[in-house]
């Protein structure tokens, strides 16, 4: 998912305002960002938060691959929209960490020297512009599995800025597949297209989800938190069974020779990734790692004198205002 | 970070006559790039006709704790809700 | 040169603007600032689109050879693009691209102003939604303008820079020829020339603000708006940005 393989912290509370803590979640509360709360529900909260604002925001590098070479008038505006949600999605997901007392620029910073993660699946290239299609199916479709269940997380902000990004999602998958199924009806050229895209795409989308449930760590407690809502099978189960009658719609091979449907289970049955891939992207060598944060870097980087700038500037006019005062 | 943009709460009246609502918050060096920015961030789809900004240090927020206190009192004054009163339905709207 | 001739002209310089324009623009998606500047770019991209396909569309349907907007932006070459050349400068540095869009808007703004009055009233019409948004594009880019000229040291020597180098590419804007002549006949469009006055007064204020010099040269760069001769620039932007219509001609996206 956008957040993989975040550690649930181990919390040291007074076990009666844990107890009670918990009821309250128990309850379906909404816990607040000034309500008491176990000091690992809020680290694994930032950690979680960030994360996920992270991939929102170098998640617009794959696809911000594309909006200058984007075919007609009309993708291209559709697509520099779609790619717009998605630094709004970082922005809000970056306020709902800051209501726990770490600021912006902080996790940033975190980002860029590597000591927080993004999500596994924009450290792959978009290399035709199928692609641009089959991340907004797959991978926004991928994230929407997850999200879904997340606007009823416990902590209140997290579950306003989930609400808020879901209603855009279901435009980013719609143009996705919308864009794909053009090429999948168009030309062989552009069939063959769409076909590399669905077969590149198909398993890092897969790897989103996170390693199994067997080899899941501390999802338990994230469970209990209701800050993971379902685990990690579920909802890659899901996703797969939603997926692949659209494949077959648009009259593509599925990318997966063994996907079957399994009359007894009532679900698809399908071949699990490769895990050791998944695990050097996360460590930093999948194909794209090196360059996207290059390009966070970069932007951050040489963006410090306008912000410096602004900053400037309207202190001076405040102290201009006030001395006129 | 000891230049980083102060964070704003932003609240949007959505139509005419309704009341403005928390949408979110954002970063801005001052207050009317914060209009700006809230415009440019929370009303892509067309969702308001006008915009407030609060620095996000400046709202005083009752403590949780309180919640006891300061709600619950009005919890047992139902009678200032309309729907505690029975109108005969003859009577018309009021 | 008959009046349509000269009104297709008209619509090509427009909309190649906001074309060549919007797609400078949507470079700095995903690499801005901040978030909120990256937002807010994108939006005044979109808007510039917009505006494309409502001149281009007008002008394949003016033109009368079944072109649609989308024909007009991905197969035509360098040569006959009619935007002038201060929209096809590459960006630059953040500044620079500011500055660029704060000199585009001060002059779009103005040119919309007159343009709602046109005689042809699909012109007002393209006008006047496009006015609206530019008000904003032209409040946004003057302040961030401002902001940063009045800002740090680096930012006001940066902003410098950026007037330094773009100043000479707006004199092409004021520059009347035939087809301007032939538009004011038909009371489709103002004189270039007449949108001077008001726009040396906007922008001298701003850049004022913004404690920033307007360099003493009327030197002016031109042949943009006539095609006679773009920038080394546009031929590569062109390369991308038509890449796919050109090696699979005919496909449907
Ligand atoms: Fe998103
Ligand atoms: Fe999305």
């Amino acid at each position: 998912m956008y957040a993989q393989m975040v550690q649930s912290e181990a919390t040291q509370d007074d076990p009666e305002k844990l107890a009670a803590f918990q009821a309250r979640i128990d309850a379906g509360e909404k816990i607040e960002p000034k309500d008491w709360m176990p000091e690992g529900y809020r680290k694994t909260l930032i950690r979680q938060i960030g994360q996920h604002a992270h991939s929102e925001i170098v998640g617009q590098l794959p696809e911000g691959n594309w909006i200058t070479r984007a075919p007609t008038l009309e993708r291209k505006a559709i697509l520099l929209a779609k790619v717009q949600d998605e630094a709004g999605h970082g922005l809000y997901l970056y306020c709902a960490a800051e209501t726990m007392g770490v600021s912006r620029d902080e996790l940033t910073e975190m980002l860029l020297d590597g000591r927080m993660k993004y999500s596994s699946i924009f450290n792959y290239p978009t290399l035709n512009w199928a692609d641009i299609g089959a991340v907004g199916w797959l991978v926004d479709g991928a994230a929407i599995m997850n999200q879904v269940p997340l606007q009823r997380t416990s902590f209140g902000p997290y579950s306003r800025a989930m609400i808020r990004i879901c209603k855009e999602e279901s435009f980013h998958a719609r143009q996705g597949f919308d864009a794909i199924r053009k090429m999948a009806e168009g030309t062989s050229a552009q069939k063959k297209m769409a076909q590399d895209a669905v077969n590149r795409l198909w398993f890092p989308a897969l790897m989103m989800f996170g390693p199994s449930d067997k080899d899941s760590v501390h999802s338990a407690q994230s469970m209990a938190w209701k800050i993971k809502i379902n685990t990690n099978d579920e909802l890659r189960q899901k996703f797969v069974d939603q997926t692949v009658p659209q494949i077959e719609f648009l009259g593509l091979d599925l990318p997966d020779p063994t996907i079957k449907w399994n009359e007894e289970r009532g679900h698809y049955d399908y071949s699990d990734p490769d895990w050791s891939e998944f695990f050097e992207v996360i460590k930093g060598n999948g194909p794209c790692n090196v360059d996207r944060l290059a390009a966070r870097n970069k932007a951050w980087d040489d963006g410090a004198w306008v912000r410096d700038g602004l900053l400037a500037h309207s202190r001076k006019k405040a102290a201009r205002q006030h001395a006129a005062e | 970070m000891k230049n980083e943009w102060p964070l704003w709460e932003i609240f949007i009246r959505g139509q005419h006559g309704m009341s403005h609502r928390h949408v979110g918050s954002l970063h801005a060096p001052d207050a009317e790039m914060a209009i700006k920015n809230a415009r440019d961030v929370y009303t892509r789809r067309n969702e308001g006709v006008s915009i407030w900004v609060v620095e996000a240090n400046h709202i005083a927020a009752s403590s949780p704790s309180d919640k006891g206190p300061l709600y619950e009192p009005s919890e047992s004054k139902v009678y200032r809700h309309p729907t505690f009163f029975d109108i005969p339905e003859e009577v018309g709207a009021m | 040169m008959t009046r349509e001739d000269a009104f297709f002209q008209f619509l090509l310089r427009m909309g190649d603007n906001t074309l060549i324009l919007g797609h400078r623009v949507s470079e700095w998606c995903g690499h801005a600032p901040v978030l909120e500047e990256d937002i807010a770019l994108a939006n005044t991209a979109l808007d510039l689109i917009g505006q494309t396909q409502m001149w281009l569309g007008l002008a394949g349907e003016v033109q009368g050879e079944g072109r649609t907007a989308d024909d007009l932006a991905f197969l035509r070459d360098a040569w006959d693009f009619r935007n002038v050349l201060l929209c096809e400068v590459p960006n630059g540095d953040f500044g620079r691209t500011l500055m660029r869009q704060f000199l585009f808007d001060a002059w779009h703004s103005i040119q919309l102003g007159r343009l709602m009055k046109s005689s042809d009233e699909r012109v007002a019409a393209i006008a006047e939604k496009a006015s609206k948004e530019v008000a904003y594009h032209l409040e946004r880019s003057a302040d961030t303008v401002v902001g940063l000229g009045d800002g740090t040291e680096e930012s006001h020597r940066r902003m410098q820079e950026a007037l330094d180098y773009l100043w000479p590419y707006v004199g092409e804007m004021f520059q009347s020829d035939d087809v301007d002549a032939e538009m004011v006949k038909a009371g489709i469009a103002p004189d270039p020339a007449s949108l001077r006055e008001e726009y040396d007064v906007l922008v001298s204020r701003i850049l004022g603000d913004a404690t920033l010099i307007i360099p003493d040269s009327s030197f002016a760069h031109k042949g943009g708006r006539t095609g006679a001769m773009h920038t080394e620039h546009l031929g590569h932007l062109l390369t991308q940005m038509q890449w796919l219509q050109r090696v699979y001609p005919g496909a449907k996206w």
